[in-house]
Order: structure tokens, then sequence, then C-alpha cells
């Protein structure tokens, strides 16, 4: 095999075995690699109704063929399991060096199975796989555990591990690799946690070769030029990092305030904008591995009650800890977006949280003896960080995310959340193709299944009118098959802004031998997504969980460019369904799943 | 010699796309440890640093060879390994004061940067412009430049 090292690792915890076995070569011209090929694994091994912290699930680490190659921007691996925060299929995707580096070992992937008796850590080098003692690692945040895993191995081995958040089963903690990155959503790192799996760490000294490298390098190197001269990935993302859209999505009017509360304008947006960070804050830039975009930045806040450094805050991280919260102190922002790094918790979800909090406690619905929270403070949320990552006073109640805490208090319409996972910083109302992608994302609240922010308001490849509902389930579908098949390869999501399917083919196709048109490989995508749907019916999920909270569906936005307007999913939906090819309750077709070989 | 590959740490964004045209151009394959140029990444700061053969006039590895495997390119400078000669010693390994000239035990081969015959790759996939292939004498200009441009601002804004 070309492009995939052809060996998969088994590792059982609960007997303490570790085994090598060929890659599922069937599996993997059908499913690609990475989100496609671990969640192909994961549904022929693990029952749907499966509790996602039981040791009956699994937990599934996976390359694709592109990572670790010349490929533009292919540094990513997907983490595969069912997701504690929501139950739906979780495939969570993280940059940085660890997914190449697992190749270079001589691996695609690692599926855990069990449940360790004591805490473990798995041990790469090359060929030498050792599960061992994490007795000493237990309990230390991500950084201490990241240094002494390097200081036992080497110290260019790559470490990916959960911090407390994970081992307190926090719903929403993620796992962290190099420090900094994350895979970050639905809750894997409680899945660690649930099987005292501590951390991995990895190093190769072995090469990917590819199956026609004259044919690959021209594909790549065409790749590279387009991202290094594409006005968003070759100048916004790398002059500003994510948090570029801070500005974008606030002129846009889709920039929510206040748990969705108000008009998506935030007056102190300037503050903690991308452009504010480069001035005040920024150290470097910093690019995952093969990176041409560079969009991560090392950012130093030098003194006061906020000290500290670190990398990001990303986009996400900076709106939902700021106009989420009200909070305009980019230094808190930083504070408690390292805190999550060190702790590892995802910031959207726990931003969200805080935010549905803070919305019924100034409405009186939750006790200010039970938590004072206002909109606005700064010192409160840094605070609430680590509290939650150790389960304390009413980090406990908020470690369980937003739909759970609302609900308890008897509110859930309170919890900005797409099947029970944290909607992240576009505001549906001002984007009708973003309000549908989170009510069909098969993960939930979710920005990176089907970025239609693109088309919507930074116009790539086209601009589409946001208020439009017309063409717009046909549109996002394209997305969410496309960066399926995206997300499948090793790519990063962020090669669409300036690469389309032929780019993002030619190089699966060179890199691999795998000799599929264009529209063939794009049907991967689209038999990945249903594959993905397929798995969260059986786990028991319906038409009617593919919503959005009531305030979006009927309290108009209350100002801004999008004012009075409502999602309307009603008109959006039974459309997407019929372009699909799924029935009128959401379940695929016969005639759908033969075309898709899914049956 | 008239020309050095210049390195500017502050500039490198630590992707390693160099590491990856390195080993694919010398080795055929993607892999780093095959690349004669690496990325030293301090992971926690995020600072990176690009260390390469710096072709040294005075070169510790082609001095140190016994059986004379190391020669000068003389339209780029660069000191060449004869694998046909060169007896896998590793005394040029042990002579580089930067590392910079190693061995692939994998394939027992002595490898380090030979600048591509003077079109160097990783300069051209540098996306950061932190390597460039550049005049030795004019090399460091531009940071001389930026100083100036410095005190050229504070003695202005004083005036």
């Amino acid at each position: 095999m070309f492009a995939w090292k052809g060996k998969i690792l088994r590792v059982n915890l609960s007997d303490g075995t570790v085994k090598a076995e060929p890659l599922n070569q069937e599996y993997a011209e059908q499913y690609i690699g990475a989100r496609g090929l671990g969640t192909k694994y994961f549904v022929e091994e693990v029952d749907p109704k499966v509790d996602p912290l039981s040791p009956e699930n699994k937990i599934i680490f996976m390359a694709g063929p592109l990572t670790g190659t010349f490929a533009g921007s292919a540094g990513r691996y997907n983490v595969v399991t069912k997701g504690p925060l929501n139950g739906t299929i979780a495939a969570s995707n993280s940059g940085g060096t660890f997914g190449p580096e697992l190749k270079y070992a001589g691996w695609d992937g690692i599926i855990f199975e069990g449940r360790a008796e004591n805490p473990v850590y798995l041990s790469i080098y090359n060929d030498q796989v050792d599960l061992k003692s994490a007795a000493e690692l237990w309990g230390q945040d991500v950084f201490a555990t990241t240094d002494a895993l390097k200081a036992v191995m080497d110290e260019e081995a790559k470490v990916c591990c959960i911090g407390p958040a994970g081992e307190n089963l926090v719903k929403y903690a993620c796992i962290m690799n190099e420090y900094h990155r994350a895979a970050g959503r639905s809750g894997v790192g409680a899945v660690m946690g649930s099987k005292n799996l501590k951390a991995i760490v990895v190093k190769g000294t072995q090469g990917i070769v590819v199956e026609d490298p004259k044919a690959f390098m021209e594909a790549a190197i065409d790749a590279r030029t387009k991202l290094r001269e594409h006005p968003v990935s070759g100048q916004g993302l790398a002059a500003y990092g994510t948090n570029v859209l801070v500005n974008i999505l606030n002129e846009h009017g889709g920039l929510p305030v206040k748990n969705f509360s108000e008009a998506a304008v935030f007056p102190n947006a300037e503050k903690i904008s991308g452009e504010y960070q480069a001035e005040k804050y920024l150290v470097r830039n910093k690019g995952c591995f093969g990176c041409t975009i560079g969009c991560g930045r090392v950012t130093d806040i030098p003194k006061g009650p906020f000290k500290s450094a670190g990398e990001g805050p990303e986009y996400e991280a900076t709106w939902t800890f700021g106009a989420n919260l009200a909070i305009d102190d980019f230094e808190a922002i930083c504070r408690a977006n390292f805190l999550c790094n060190e702790l590892g918790l995802d910031p959207i979800t726990l931003g969200g949280t805080i935010s549905c909090a803070t919305e019924m406690v100034e409405k009186g619905i939750i006790p200010r003896s039970t938590a004072d929270l206002r909109w606005g403070d700064g010192a409160t949320l840094v605070d609430l960080v680590s509290k939650t990552a150790y389960r304390e006073g009413f980090g406990d109640e908020l470690a369980e995310g937003s739909y759970r805490l609302a609900e308890k208090y008897g509110y859930p319409e309170y919890s900005m959340t797409a099947k029970k996972q944290e909607m992240p910083a576009y505001d549906p109302r001002g984007q009708q193709g973003i309000g549908l992608n989170y009510a069909t994302s098969n993960r939930g609240g979710c920005h990176v299944r089907g970025y239609m922010t693109s088309p919507e308001v930074l116009g790539i490849p086209v601009k589409v009118d946001p208020d439009e509902t017309e063409g717009k389930p046909a549109l996002l579908k394209l997305f969410q098959d496309l960066t399926a098949l995206v997300d499948a390869s090793g790519l990063c999501l962020f090669v669409t802004f300036a690469l389309g399917l032929p780019e993002i083919a030619a190089q699966i196709r060179t890199a691999t031998g795998l000799d599929l048109s264009d529209e063939e490989y794009l049907l991967i995508g689209e038999r990945i997504w249903n594959m993905e749907r397929l798995f969260n019916l059986r786990a028991g999920f319906t038409t009617k969980d593919d919503t959005l909270p009531p305030r979006l569906l009927k309290e108009p936005m209350k100002g801004g460019p999008h004012e009075g307007k409502v999602v309307r999913l009603d008109i959006m939906l039974p459309e997407y369904y019929s372009l699909r090819g799924w029935d009128e309750q959401g379940i695929p077709t016969e005639e759908k799943l033969i075309e898709l070989s899914l049956v | 010699m008239s020309k050095v590959l210049f390195v500017e740490p502050e500039k490198c964004t630590g992707c390693r796309s160099c590491e990856l045209i390195c080993s694919f151009i010398h080795a055929g394959e993607f892999n780093p440890l095959r690349s004669r140029i690496s990325i030293i990444a301090f992971e926690k700061t995020g600072f990176s640093f690009p260390a390469v053969c710096q072709q040294c006039s005075v070169a510790a590895c082609m001095e140190v060879c016994p059986v004379g495997a190391i020669s000068v390119d003389e339209a780029t400078g660069a000191k060449i390994v004869n694998h046909a000669v060169c007896l896998r010693c590793k005394m040029c390994t042990i002579a580089c004061p930067f590392g910079a000239t190693f061995y692939d035990a994998d394939h027992d081969l002595i490898i380090k940067c030979d600048l591509c015959g003077g079109d160097p790759e990783c300069v051209k996939h540098c996306p950061s412009g932190a390597i460039s292939y550049r005049e030795a004498k004019t090399a460091n200009y531009n940071k001389r430049r930026a100083n100036a441009e410095k005190f050229r601002e504070v003695m202005e804004e004083g005036r």
C-alpha cells in the first residue's frame, strides 16, 4: 500500500494486550482514512446503544493517507468514539505533528478496547509498543504529562494526553497533543479517562512513500501554491489567525452575544479581535505539520492578574469566553483559554455552559447563592475553568454541559445546543445555511461539519445571500460531503478556502493510487456522512433531534443586519432530507444505501 | 561561494515543509529523519529553529575525514559527501559543531545539506520566508537595516 502504512494497532486495555493487524484494505479504499476509516472500524465493532463511558465503548485514533506527506496542510488525525456529551458518533480532529509521527512509527491508527484496571499510557517507538503504568502521571495536567513523557522517551517524541478534566469525566474533556493542539469536541477526553488511559507517546523513524511521486508532487505543489496565494488561507488566516473572524462576523451581525439572547453584534468586538491580538499580544505565528497557512498564534499576556502564555485563543474560544459572556477583556479570555489547554477542556462547550448558567442566574432560575454569575466577569470565568475541570462546587454542574444543567433547573430551552452539543460562534439567524448545518450535523452543534460561513459570509467559493433559504440544502450537502472527504484524507479543513474537489482528489489519488474520478471521491464523503447518520439513528436519534433551540426558531433576531430573522428550518429540512435521499423521517432510503454500498 | 543558506528562526512557524521536501528530493520519501534540514521545535513555547549545514569555510567535517570523502562543490561552496569513498566512520558527525552532518543508520549513509546544486528546494517551499538563499556579502543586511529603522524611529520621535 502507498501513503497508508498498512498496519493498525489493537490495544486491549482490559487484558493489557497489544496486537498489530493489517489495515483492512477494503475499508481503506471505501473510507480513505482518519474520520472515515476510523468510523468504519468503529461502527463495525461497537453497539450504537453502548454507554459512552463504559468499557464496551472503544476509542480509535486514525491518521489519513495524506497525513505526514507533502500535501498542503496534511497534519491531521481523528479520534473516533461514541461521545459522552450527547451520545452521537464523535470524530474529533486535531493537527500538530502527532498524526504524522504515528505514521512515521509505522501505524495508520490505534484501536483501544476495554478499560485498564489502573492508569496506563501507551508507548510507541516504531514496532516497540508497550502499555506502561501512568500511576505517577494521573492527576497531572497536560503540560506536566507531556513534559514527563518526553523526558522518558525522547524530546522529539509526540505526546497526546488528557488532563484532569478527562480524568474527572467532564463531559466535554478534550484530548490534547503537543501541549496546545486539541481533539476538542464531543468529550473524547472523558472516554480516555473512563478507560484509565492517560496518554500516548510516539516516536517513529520510518518514511511514507506515495504511489506516483511525480504526479503527487505536482498536485501537492499546485495545492500549496493556491493555498499561499488565496486571500483567506494565504493572508487573512496567516496574518491574524482564526480571530480574523471576530470583526468579520461582528460586522456581518452574526457574532452571538449573551447566550444568543441579544442582537449578534458585540459593541466591543474590536477589543477581542485578531487585529488587537496581533498588535498587543502576539509572539509569533505557528503552523501545524506541513502547513503553509500557519494560523496558530503564540500569545503572551506579560503582566497583570491574567499573566500567562500559550497558544490561541482561536476564534471560537475568543467568542465563547468573550462576546458570549459579554467579556471584552482579552487577557481574561486568553487566561481561560490557556487553562482549558492545560486542563484539557473544550472551550466552546465550557463557555456555552457558563453562558447558559449566567442567563439562568440573571433570570433568577439559578439562585445567586448557588452561583454568583454576571455578564462581563472575566475573573469568575477564569476561576470556573479550574473548578469545572476538577468538578469543584458549581463546577461539578458545569462539567455536565449546558443541556443537562438547564434541564436540571427546568429550562432546557436556555441550552444553546443542537443534539445537546453547544453551538459555536455563528448566530444562525444571521446565516440560514449554518442553521441547517447545526441541525443536521452528525455530532450536534458544530461548525466544522459544513462550514456555510464560507459562502454565506466570506463569499467562498461564491457569495450567497445569508438570509436566503433557497439553494442552501444543496450547498450544505455538498459542503458536508466534501468536508467528510477532507477529514478522511488527513488534510485540514482550512484547505477548502483555496482548494476545491479537483485539487483535493488529485492529491489523494496520486498518493494512494486509488484511481477514482473526482465524483467518486465525493461519493466517499457522502458514504461517510450516511454511515455516521445510520449510527446515530441506531443509537436512538430521530428526526426530532434534527432541530435547534426554540430561541433560534421563534425569537426574531433583536437587531443588526439580520434583525427580525429566525432560522427557517421548516423550509430547509424537508428539502435537505429529499436531496440526501432520506425519507420524511430522515432515514436513508434503500436506494440511497445501495448507491453508497452501505447495505 | 557567493551565496549562503540563510535561516531566520524568528520567522519559522515550525511547519516542517522543508523537512518534507528535502527528504523527498534526496530520499524519495517523506521522513523528517532523512531530511538534511531539521526543525528543532520547542513545542511548549512555540519556538522553532531550522538547523542546517552552514557550509563552513573551515569545515570540520572535511578536515576530520580520514579518506577525503568530503569535497567542495566549486559552483556553490557546498561540502559534498562522496558515498563511494566514505567509510561511514562518522568522524564528521562528531566533528560538526552543529550536528548538521549525521548518519542515516537505516540506509548506511552520511547525510548533509548539498544546497541542491545551487537551487535549494527548502527555500522554495518555506511558507514563511524563514529560509532564504542569498548573496553572502549582504545576507544579513536586512537585520542591520531593521535595527537602524528602530533607531531612526526613536531619533525622529525624539525630535
